[in-house]
């Protein structure tokens, strides 16, 4: 893997599921961290067809966009747009997908590394269901080691992005550790 | 301390642009994707504690003509639209390219290849070859930042509006971008009298447009917007030009292809007019030049040299649709002769868009259906095309197309020997926009027909911004309100009525009673009036939601499935009854009363 300054990931879910969030999320570390960063984001009426999708690059990039074969990992919240995206991720990728059942890794010419979380169920059980974007992102930064960002990271802008809703905050930041502690 | 870098959207980028330029005037119409940039103006201007004039325009061309004449007066002003905005805003674009500019004017058009959310892929840098002046095209949020600055000083350079055209990618991307602190903004103006100019005869167009093609000429060779070449790679017999977001992609793939050092890549900045040398220079030094751009051949066009240059027209690049970087890639890899697999992600099926859960149009549609059954059903440019999965329409043209059409459907068809009624449909927003001057039409011809204004009280479609009847403005500040109804008869409309098209039998009966009074006097008009329920509760508008449960009635016939398609009922393949789904449903009781078995039942 190359080193972790340089890195593409695909954030792939439905509408309403905090796709852009998460990609905001994602960006503002690493520009905590002093990298560049570009995304691509899905608006208007293609947002109102289900699937949303957008591309992270961090480090010296000039494209927004991802090419198929290209990132190093995917972040899925919704099982189903697995077998949409993965073809975005290359050889040796990360994919953390949020499933009940453990999903098994892919082979062939694209193989492809892939956890599980539930995280509709951890998130309902922090009694936040509609941070189920964060565990998906709890648990990626717990496996991908190379990730250019950790969790404190994560944390820190959650915090500075949720100023002034303690609530908010403290749901969020429960989601996220416990994606961090899920082992599946 | 604000940061001094901030992930910014593309269009954010643009107005940072505007603001920190000293632009003093900006006006706009919303369109996917460009709907972002005014707000974003605002909002800047407001924290850097700035003055001037920031406004949403009833359309395009207004918003233009307002701009403009800030220019005129000697200030920095900026107009910005969609692509198909453009072609509302024409009409002053190419007078004023005659006429020049004083203060800087900067146009934008924001392109929306794919179509993503659009009419057409039109490629507004041709309305700047057809009107004669210099078109920017950026390959990143933070280029077209920059190229605000640029297109300013070329504005006031050559005394000539510029249009910069950026595209979905580049609106739509975020990027960590530096800010600068915003120049002074000159909101002084220096307004002088020049009727021979501002005002001129056909005698001094004439002499006006020798002047713009000498400044076209001049342009053609200026050297801020020079192409610029990208690598370091010294030329061959082969070169690859770009520009937009396909610059931004090519050079991705120059270095994953090892392109990078031995493949000249250049980036226009300017697709047009084409520096003249540059034009001269790789033609006479290459033996083939490959050409990415979007959407049409622009660049190419310019390259005139067909058995050289390869592009859109000479078939190597798709003419239709935005050129993906896979597609670059591919592109890229056969012209310079390498090898690579091709890879492709399959576009998703995902469900068809639909109105959102709640939505009063799909009420109203619903009762136009009931009151009109073999109806003709024209319609328009909003959220409501997607009335189209209703059957309840039958034609989106172009703003305010509804009503015309509706009149020339009229015409077309009463010879028949059973005429259809005819219920046309158009947002408020769009009304304004665009469907005041046929209403006036129609009613001059007594045109037996009935238009249905869906007032929502919001422009949805692009992201909830004001109309003419909102009382507020971009900045959050009070304005005048205008009248809806009073428009409606103060263009002649006998017949103006207002229900709410919750109360679906109401509603259809209301329908009835204006078909049977266009008959005998010309147009009527019912305005249907509910707020759009997303905007409502964006703005903790008063909201009770009913509970709506499936009683033991239901047999699974899917009625109001297929006649009415709520996305929050559901009736999967195999299953018996219909499933509400509560965490869509927004508890508008709605469908009730569309249900022929009475199996859905409000309680509580
Ligand atoms: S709720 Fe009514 S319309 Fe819908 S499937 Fe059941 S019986 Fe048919
Ligand atoms: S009440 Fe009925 S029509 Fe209204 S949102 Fe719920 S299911 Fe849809």
């Amino acid at each position: 893997m190359k080193n972790g300054t340089a890195q593409q990931l695909v954030i792939s879910g439905v509408g309403g599921q905090g796709v852009l969030f998460l990609t905001r999320l994602l960006a503002e570390a690493a520009m905590d961290k002093g990298l560049a960063v570009f995304t691509s984001e899905t608006h208007g009426m293609a947002q109102r067809g289900g699937t949303v999708i957008s591309h992270l690059k961090v480090g010296d990039f000039t494209s927004p966009m991802i090419r198929p074969g290209c990132a190093d990992g995917l972040l899925v919240l919704k099982e189903e747009n697995l077998d949409l995206h993965a073809g975005y991720g290359r050889a040796g990728a990360w994919a953390v997908v949020n499933s009940r059942h453990p999903v098994p890794s892919r082979q062939g010419d694209c193989p492809l590394e892939v956890a599980t979380v539930d995280a509709f169920g951890l998130a309902r059980e922090v009694a936040s269901p509609r941070s189920s974007n964060l565990v998906v992102l709890g648990r990626a930064i717990t496996i991908c080691r190379d990730m250019f960002c950790g969790p404190d990271d994560i944390v820190r802008v959650l915090e500075r992005r949720l100023a002034g809703d303690e609530q908010r905050l403290h749901k969020a930041v429960t989601a996220f550790r416990a994606g961090m502690k899920a082992q599946q | 301390m604000k940061p001094s870098r901030l992930l910014l959207l593309g269009n954010e980028a643009i107005a940072r642009g505007l603001v920190e330029a000293g632009c003093a005037v900006a006006t706009a119409y919303p369109g996917t994707p460009s709907s972002e940039i005014l707000p974003a103006v605002a909002r800047f201007r407001a924290d850097e504690k700035l003055g001037g004039h920031v406004q949403w325009a009833v359309n395009e061309k207004v918003a233009f003509e307002i701009a403009y004449a800030a220019s005129i007066s000697g200030l920095r002003a900026a107009v910005s639209m969609k692509q198909v905005g453009l072609n509302v805003a024409s009409d002053p674009l190419m007078s004023a390219a005659y006429m020049g500019a004083k203060g800087g004017f900067l146009v934008i058009s924001a392109d929306d290849p794919g179509p993503h959310s659009s009419q057409t892929e039109q490629d507004s840098r041709l309305m700047a070859m057809m009107a004669k002046i210099p078109v920017l095209d950026p390959a990143s949020p933070l280029q077209a930042k920059q190229m605000v600055a640029a297109g300013f000083r070329l504005s006031e350079e050559f005394s000539i509006p510029v249009l910069l055209r950026p595209t979905t990618r580049v609106c739509h991307s975020r990027q960590d971008i530096e800010l600068s602190v915003p120049a002074p903004c000159e909101l002084n103006p220096d307004y002088r009298k020049d009727p021979l100019r501002w005002a001129a005869t056909p005698k001094f167009r004439f002499k006006l447009h020798g002047e713009l093609e000498d400044k076209l000429a001049r342009i053609a060779g200026w050297e801020a917007t020079r192409p610029v070449q990208l690598n370091r790679a010294r030329g061959g017999s082969l070169a690859v030009v770009a520009s937009g977001v396909a610059a931004a992609h090519a050079a991705e793939i120059f270095k994953a292809l090892g392109l990078w050092e031995n493949l000249p890549l250049y980036q226009v900045l300017q697709p047009y007019p084409l520096h003249t040398d540059f034009c001269r220079k790789i033609l006479e030094s290459c033996e083939s030049v490959l050409v990415l751009e979007e959407t049409t051949g622009v660049i190419e066009m310019q390259l005139a040299s067909r058995g050289q240059v390869r592009g859109k027209l000479s078939g190597d690049v798709p003419s239709v649709g935005e050129i993906l970087p896979e597609d670059i890639e591919q592109i890229v890899a056969g012209f310079a002769g390498v090898k690579v697999a091709a890879r492709r992600i399959q576009q998703a099926p995902g469900r068809r868009p639909t109105l959102c859960a709640g939505c009063p149009h799909r009420a109203a549609f619903f009762a136009i259906k009931k009151a009109a059954p073999k109806g003709v059903y024209p319609s328009d440019i909003g959220c409501y095309t997607l009335g189209l999965n209703l059957g309840a329409v039958d034609t989106v043209l172009c703003m305010g197309a509804a009503v015309s059409q509706a009149a020339g459907f009229h015409h077309a068809l009463k010879n028949r020997a059973k005429q259809p009624p005819i219920v046309a449909t158009i947002g408020d927003s769009t009304f304004f926009h665009s469907g005041i001057a046929p209403l006036v039409d129609s009613v001059v011809q007594k045109v037996p027909f009935v238009l249905v204004i869906l007032d929502n009280s919001t422009t949805a479609m692009t992201g909830n911004q004001p109309t003419a009847a909102s009382g507020w403005g971009v900045n959050g500040e009070s304005l005048a309100r205008v009248d809806l109804a009073a428009v409606v008869k103060g263009c002649g409309v006998g017949f103006c009525r207002q229900a709410d098209p919750y109360a679906i039998k109401e509603f259809a009966a209301l329908l009835k009673e204006a078909l049977a009074y266009c008959r005998d006097h010309g147009p009527a008009v019912v305005i249907s009036k509910r707020p759009c329920l997303l905007d409502l509760r964006r703005r903790g508008g008063n909201w009770e939601p009913k509970q709506v449960v499936v009683t033991e009635a239901c047999d699974g016939c899917g009625f109001c499935v297929t006649q009415f398609e709520c996305p929050a009922l559901v009736l999967a393949e195999g299953d018996k009854q219909v499933v509400l789904d509560t965490m869509v449903c927004t508890g508008c009781g709605v469908c009730v009363e569309v249900c022929p078995k009475k199996a859905l039942e409000v309680v509580g």
